[in-house]
């Protein structure tokens, strides 16, 4: 069932509740297109785990760390990636084996390097504006 | 007497090794994928395919040696980028110029990639460092600075979200230009109208210093369903307007945190500094507002070593070396502790 997310703030809200529920080797798989929303999901997550440190894209970075909250936050961004090998390249399989939480935007680019128990989230944008976010069967 | 620095860089796409005299002076400089630099001159890379750092860390060492025509024993010192980046990759160039460092017995100095940016436009005929504000701006960042000295930073505010850069090369990409996105855009925008389109401008409130480009990639997003994107005028006029949604907060912000904090000198450097639009606005801005404008070499705006060379001569003039066991660190803060 899609939530509607009528602002910024609501999506935001939404990563936060979502965090609720993450347990060390979570990982969280966000597709949607340019300006879908993704980071700000990503930005609520990392808020609603406890850590105070002001997320932004990784799309150039690749991967952005965060330790302070109740979880560390691996925040990945497969957007740049153009192969499976360079995804493992950087450490995927290591960052895998940490006991923290994964969020992974364009996750949806290598659904194969995701584990099976992944959550997977679509998030749209409705003609009529804001946003729309659901969870879907993996990949 | 040993008289040089040899530098390391590997935190992200590329690897690069440079050669610096004590005094600041680059005397060679060289990166993994130079042949492909002109075309990706906006700081903006295609392919994270070449992240082949420990086949391109040996022979770029032995490049930059040749082209500055010293050995391992001219070098005073050896240095690296430990932070921020992967750290996979940090730890490619950190390790060798540790071990050239325990082989010559020579001391090891850690980096940090955002301090090379942001005394970048020092380097050649605008040293020494003085104090200044400075806008770093690329893909992976934007951020204002203010520099007392070398060393002593105040981090002024930074994107919330997308980076500068990045919202080029995403809006590009949405509105069917080719990759690398920026330096499209720029190109694109010469035949525009900047004003054909209202795009949102992110000031957040009329003070700040924090930016935020999410907001215009998601005004773009609702326009383009109502246009036709086959008519090269249109793309033109995109563009133009997004170019200037984006530079004209860049430009305000770094001339209102000059003014707040009543510094004479502005810098700019990182990928999107090479921009034409943004050059030229900077330009006007600063001669109007009667302020000195430094801009890095378009060759030391995207990432490379010769910043990190000039970064580590400054520091070693000043007394710092760094323990042989100093870790990266993918999250390393630019300021002063």
């Amino acid at each position: 069932m899609p939530q509607f997310l009528p602002t910024a703030t609501d999506t935001h809200a939404w990563g936060v509740a979502l965090a609720g529920s993450l347990a060390p080797h979570s990982v969280i798989a966000l597709c949607g297109t340019l300006g879908a929303g993704k980071t700000h999901v990503s930005q609520g997550i990392v808020a609603g785990l406890g850590s105070a440190a002001s997320v932004t894209s990784p799309t150039f970075t690749l991967v952005h760390e965060y330790l302070d909250g109740r979880l560390p936050v691996y925040h990945f961004d497969f957007y740049r990636m153009d192969s499976t090998a360079e995804v493992l390249n950087i450490g995927w399989d290591d960052y895998l084996d940490e006991p923290g939480v994964i969020v992974v935007e364009w996750a949806d680019r290598f659904p194969d390097l995701l584990p099976p128990n992944t959550r997977w989230f679509q998030i749209t944008l409705p003609e009529t504006g804001g946003r729309s976010i659901e969870e879907v069967p993996p990949l | 007497m040993p008289d040089c620095i040899l530098a390391l860089e590997s935190s992200c796409d590329e690897t690069a090794a440079a050669i610096c005299t004590l005094d600041g002076t680059l005397l060679a400089s060289s990166i993994s994928s130079q042949a492909d630099i002109h075309r990706r001159y906006g700081g903006v890379v295609p392919e994270v395919a070449s992240r082949n750092h420990i086949l391109h860390v040996r022979p770029l060492v032995e490049e930059v040696l040749a082209q500055a025509k010293i050995t391992l024993d001219d070098c005073a010192a050896f240095a690296a980028t430990s932070g921020p980046g992967l750290v996979s990759s940090l730890l490619i160039g950190t390790s060798m110029a540790k071990s050239l460092a325990v082989t010559t017995g020579r001391p090891y100095l850690a980096v940090n990639h955002m301090e090379g940016h942001l005394l970048s436009p020092f380097i050649g005929a605008n040293g020494p460092v003085r104090p200044c504000i400075a806008l770093i701006v690329s893909g992976g960042h934007t951020m204002l600075v203010k520099v007392r000295a070398v060393g002593d930073y105040q981090l002024l505010g930074r994107t919330r979200d997308d980076a500068a850069g990045e919202a080029f090369d995403k809006i590009a990409k949405m509105i069917g230009l080719p990759y690398p996105g920026g330096p499209e855009i720029d190109k694109s925008a010469r035949t525009g109208n900047p004003k054909a389109f209202d795009f949102p401008r992110s000031f957040l409130d009329g003070r700040s210093l924090e930016f935020s480009f999410s907001g215009l990639k998601t005004a773009v997003l609702y326009e383009l369903p109502k246009l036709d994107l086959t008519q090269p005028q249109i793309i033109a006029d995109l563009s133009a307007s997004v170019q200037e949604a984006i530079v004209e907060v860049l430009v305000e912000k770094l001339l209102l945190a000059a003014q707040v904090h009543q510094e004479k000198l502005i810098t700019v450097s990182g990928g999107v500094s090479c921009n034409a639009h943004l050059r030229s606005r900077l330009q006007k801005g600063a001669s109007k507002a009667g302020l000195e404008l430094l801009l890095a070499e378009p060759a030391l705006c995207t990432d490379n070593a010769g910043m990190i060379a000039f970064t580590a001569a400054q520091r070693f003039r000043q007394g710092h070396t760094s323990p042989i066991e100093t870790d990266v660190d993918p999250n390393l803060s630019i300021i002063s502790s």
